[in-house]
C-alpha cells in the first residue's frame, strides 16, 4: 500500500468534516468498546491472563530463530513448503511465481493485513490473476477500490446505505437495504468464486512451532472456503506471529476475540496442519507458507521490540479517542490507530510517517486495553525522541522547545518571563478573560478560546504573602 | 511534617488561585508547607516532544529542590505522573540516579491522593452548594489511580456529583497535542463538552489545569459563559 502518512493532518481534517463518516464511526465505537468491556468483566482473571500472554509473546520473540526453524521443520513434515521473504517484494515474487508455475487464473483471499502491507493484490493482478477478496468487509472495499480502514472490521467506515449502492452497481440487481438480504446476495456472488478459484490465500493469526500449524480466526467462515477448496493454499504472515506451543495458542486465543470484538470465541477458528491426507474429504494439494520479515527483524533487540508482541486485535484503535474521531484512512498506511502510529514509522521510515507519532494525547487508553501489554504511548514517545534528535519536526516547533528549555532551566529568567507573560496575556484577555486568537497558537484558538492568565503569577503572589507575614 | 508544594507551571502562570487553595488545604491540615522558589516545570512538555535530555535535566532540578521534604504534593495528576512514573520507569531506569528518584517518587503525591490517603482528612473548609460533574484526567486516572479521591473530597464539601457519560475519556488536551493537532484536539474536546452539557451540572471540576483550560476554552467559544470550570482544590478549599 502506498504510504500517505505525510498527509495525516490534512486527511484528518477532511475526515472531521465528513458528516457521514462521523456518523458511521460513532455507531462502531460503542460496539467495540462496550463489547470488549463486557467480555473482560465476565472473564474474571483478565489481568492474570494478560500478564501471562505478554510473557508468551516475549518468549516467542526471544526464541524467534529457534521457533521459526522448528515451525518450518514441522510444517514441512506435514507436506507444506515454507518460504522466507525478507522484503515485501520478495513475498509478492514468491506468490506470483507459485501462481505462474501452477497456471493460476483466479485467487480467493481471506483477510490478511500482511498482504496489504506487501501490495499482493496489485502484484497478482498485474500478472493477470483475478483476485477476489472474500471477507465481507474486504469484498465491499474491493468493490469500492478502497484500502481497509480497520484491521478487524475493514469497512467499518461505511454505512449500510453506502454498501447498498456498491452492491447494486456491482451485482446488477435491485438495491437491497436489509443486512441479511445484502449478505445473502454477497454470499451468492462469492460462492461461484469459492468453487472456481485455483488458489486460496489466507493470513495466519499465529503459526505454532511445535506442530507446524497455521490458523485463521473469522466470523464468516470464508477463510475455510479459501483454505480448503482450491488446489493450492498459500498462507502469508509475518515472522513475528510464531509461538512455541499449542498451550501458548490456548492462552492467546482467549484474549484475541474478546479484545477484538468482545466475543468469547470467534464463529470459526480453524487450525490447519499440512496438506490433504489420504482419506481426507477436502484440503489442498499444495500448501505454501510465506513468512515475511519486511522490517520485523530490525525491531529485535531494539527499543521497539515490544511492538512485535502485537496480536492484531485492534483494541488499541477501538479505544483511541483520536482514531474514534478520524477513522483509519487518515493514518495513511495499512495499520491505523496507535498501532499504526508505531508500525508505520518503523516499517516504512520515520521520515515518511509525518505526524503519526504525535497523533496521541498519551491518554493511555490503548496500553490499558492492549491484551499483550504493549506500552504503546512509550513507544510513540521513543519515536518522538528520534524525530527530535533527527530534527524531523518543523522548525517553529523546534525553536519553541529550545526557547522553552532555555527558560525553564533558569529560574530567575523564567520568573521574569512568566510574570511578563501573565501580564500581557491577561491584558489580551480583556474583561472576559478570554483570548480569541493568538499568533502561533492558532491550532488552539481556531476552535477554542484561550482562558487568559489573571495578571500575576503564583510566584509573585506567594513572595508577597511571605513578605507580609514576616 | 514538611510538605513541599509543587505548584506546576500552568498554575503559576495562569491560575495562582489553585496553588493557594492547595496551600490552604495543606496548612489547614497541619502541614508545614514549603514552596521552593526556583521551581519551574516538571519537564513533561519537553519529554512528550521528544526532548529526553531536557526532561532529565528538569527532573534533576526538581529532585534537588524537594530533597529535604518529607512529602511533595502537586495539584496535578499529569505532573505527578511525570515525577512518579516517567522518572523511575523510563528516564532514569538503569542509571545511578535511580534510587534518588525512587525515593522522590515514593514521597510524591497528587493532591487528592495526599489529602485522602496520607492526611486522611475528615473535613474540608469549602462549602459547595450545587451539582458538579467530574472529568477524570488521563494521567491521574490511568497512571496514578486517581478516581474516587477527588469525588470523596467534593462530596465532603457538600457538592452533588452528576457523572457524565465518558468521564474517563480524554478531553483532547494532551499538552502540545492541543496545538500541533488542534483540529482533532478541538473535536475531542467538543465530545467532552457535549457530555458535560448533558449532565446539566453548574460546574465542571477536574484535577489538572491543562484539561480545565481546554474545556473552558471550548465551552466559552461555543457560547457557554455560565458553566463554572474549577479545580477540585478550589472547591474544597472554599475558593471556587
Amino acid at each position: 500500500m502506498q504510504v500517505q502518512s505525510m498527509f495525516f493532518k490534512q486527511r484528518a481534517s477532511e475526515k472531521l468534516g465528513d458528516a457521514l463518516l462521523q456518523g458511521n464511526m460513532k455507531k462502531a465505537k460503542g460496539k467495540f468498546v462496550d463489547g470488549r468491556a463486557k467480555a473482560v468483566a465476565e472473564f474474571g482473571v483478565w489481568e492474570e491472563v494478560r500478564t501471562h500472554a505478554a510473557k508468551v509473546r516475549d518468549r516467542a520473540l526471544a526464541n524467534l530463530d529457534a521457533y521459526l526453524v522448528e515451525f518450518e521443520r514441522n510444517a514441512t513434515r506435514r507436506g507444506a513448503v515454507v518460504h522466507w521473504a525478507e522484503t515485501a517484494e520478495e513475498a509478492c515474487a514468491i506468490i506470483a511465481d507459485i501462481a505462474a508455475r501452477n497456471g493460476v487464473r483466479k485467487v480467493t483471499k481471506s483477510k490478511s493485513m500482511v498482504s496489504e502491507e506487501v501490495n499482493l493484490n496489485e502484484r497478482l493482478e498485474a500478472a493477470g490473476v483475478q483476485v477476489v477478496e472474500t471477507d465481507l468487509g474486504e469484498y465491499i472495499l474491493q468493490l469500492a477500490h478502497e484500502p481497509p480502514s480497520h484491521i478487524v472490521a475493514p469497512a467499518v467506515h461505511k454505512s449500510k446505505e453506502q454498501v447498498a449502492d456498491l452492491f447494486q452497481k456491482a451485482h446488477g440487481k435491485p438495491r437491497l437495504t436489509e443486512i441479511p438480504a445484502m449478505t445473502r446476495e454477497a454470499r451468492e456472488a462469492l460462492r461461484g468464486h469459492f468453487l472456481t478459484a485455483d488458489m486460496g490465500i489466507s493470513g495466519s493469526n499465529f503459526v505454532i512451532a511445535e506442530t507446524g500449524t497455521t490458523l485463521t480466526v473469522t466470523n464468516e467462515g470464508n477463510a475455510d472456503m479459501v483454505t480448503t477448496i482450491p488446489r493450492i493454499h498459500v498462507v502469508i504472515t509475518g515472522i513475528e506471529k510464531v509461538i512455541g506451543t499449542m498451550e501458548d495458542f490456548a492462552t492467546l486465543i482467549r484474549l484475541l476475540p474478546r479484545s477484538a470484538v468482545g466475543q468469547t470465541i470467534a464463529n470459526y477458528l480453524t487450525l490447519t496442519t499440512g496438506l490433504r491426507m489420504p482419506g481426507d474429504a477436502d484440503g489442498p494439494e499444495q500448501m505454501h507458507i510465506v513468512l515475511v520479515d519486511a522490517g520485523r527483524t530490525k525491531l529485535l533487540g531494539g527499543p521497539m521490540q515490544e511492538m512485535l508482541r502485537c496480536i492484531r486485535c485492534g483494541a488499541c484503535m477501538n479505544h483511541c479517542p483520536v482514531y474514534q474521531n478520524i477513522g483509519g484512512h487518515a493514518y495513511g498506511w495499512v495499520y491505523p490507530g496507535p498501532m499504526g502510529s508505531i508500525l508505520t514509522p518503523v516499517y516504512v521510515g520515520l521520515e515518511n510517517a509525518g505526524d503519526l507519532p504525535n497523533a496521541a494525547t498519551f491518554c493511555h487508553e490503548c496500553s490499558v486495553a492492549c491484551p499483550v501489554k504493549i506500552p504503546l504511548p512509550e513507544l510513540m514517545r521513543k519515536l518522538r525522541e528520534e524525530q527530535f534528535d533527527r530534527k524531523l519536526r518543523p522548525w517553529p516547533e523546534r525553536m519553541a522547545i529550545a526557547a522553552w528549555a532555555f527558560a525553564v532551566k533558569r529560574p530567575a529568567l523564567y520568573a521574569f518571563l512568566s510574570a511578563m507573560g501573565a501580564r500581557v496575556a491577561s491584558w489580551m484577555g480583556g474583561s472576559e478573560g478570554l483570548i480569541h486568537s493568538l499568533p502561533g497558537l492558532d491550532g488552539w484558538t481556531k476552535g477554542r478560546d484561550m482562558p487568559a492568565p489573571q495578571g500575576r503569577t503564583f510566584r509573585e503572589m506567594y513572595r508577597q504573602r511571605t513578605r507580609e507575614r514576616r | 511534617m514538611k510538605v513541599g508544594l509543587f505548584v506546576t507551571c500552568l498554575v503559576d502562570l495562569s491560575r495562582p488561585g489553585i496553588g493557594f487553595a492547595a496551600l490552604k488545604l495543606l496548612e489547614g491540615a497541619g502541614c508545614e508547607v514549603v514552596v521552593p522558589e526556583a521551581q519551574t516545570c516538571c519537564g513533561q512538555p519537553g519529554y512528550n516532544s521528544g526532548g529526553r535530555e531536557i526532561a532529565k535535566e528538569l527532573a534533576r532540578k526538581v529532585l534537588a529542590e524537594f530533597r529535604d521534604c518529607d512529602y511533595v504534593v502537586a495539584p496535578s495528576g499529569s505532573c505527578s505522573g511525570q515525577m512518579k512514573v516517567a522518572t523511575v520507569q523510563d528516564l532514569f531506569r538503569g542509571e545511578p540516579d535511580l534510587p534518588e528518584f525512587e525515593k522522590l517518587a515514593a514521597k510524591w503525591y497528587e493532591l487528592s491522593q495526599f489529602l485522602v490517603e496520607v492526611l486522611k482528612v475528615g473535613r474540608v473548609p469549602g462549602k459547595f452548594e450545587g451539582t458538579v460533574t467530574y472529568h477524570d484526567s488521563c494521567s491521574g486516572l490511568r497512571e496514578l489511580g486517581v478516581k474516587m479521591q477527588p469525588r470523596y473530597l467534593l462530596q465532603m464539601a457538600g457538592a452533588k456529583i452528576a457523572e457524565m457519560d465518558g468521564a474517563e475519556r480524554c478531553c483532547g488536551f494532551g499538552g502540545t497535542f492541543s496545538i500541533k493537532l488542534g483540529e482533532i484536539s478541538t473535536r475531542m474536546c467538543e465530545g467532552k463538552c457535549e457530555s458535560i452539557r448533558a449532565t446539566g451540572a453548574g460546574a465542571i471540576v477536574g484535577g489538572d489545569l491543562g484539561c480545565l483550560l481546554n474545556i473552558e476554552g471550548r465551552l466559552r467559544r461555543t457560547g457557554d459563559k455560565d458553566t463554572k470550570v474549577l479545580h477540585f482544590a478550589q472547591v474544597i478549599a472554599g475558593e471556587g
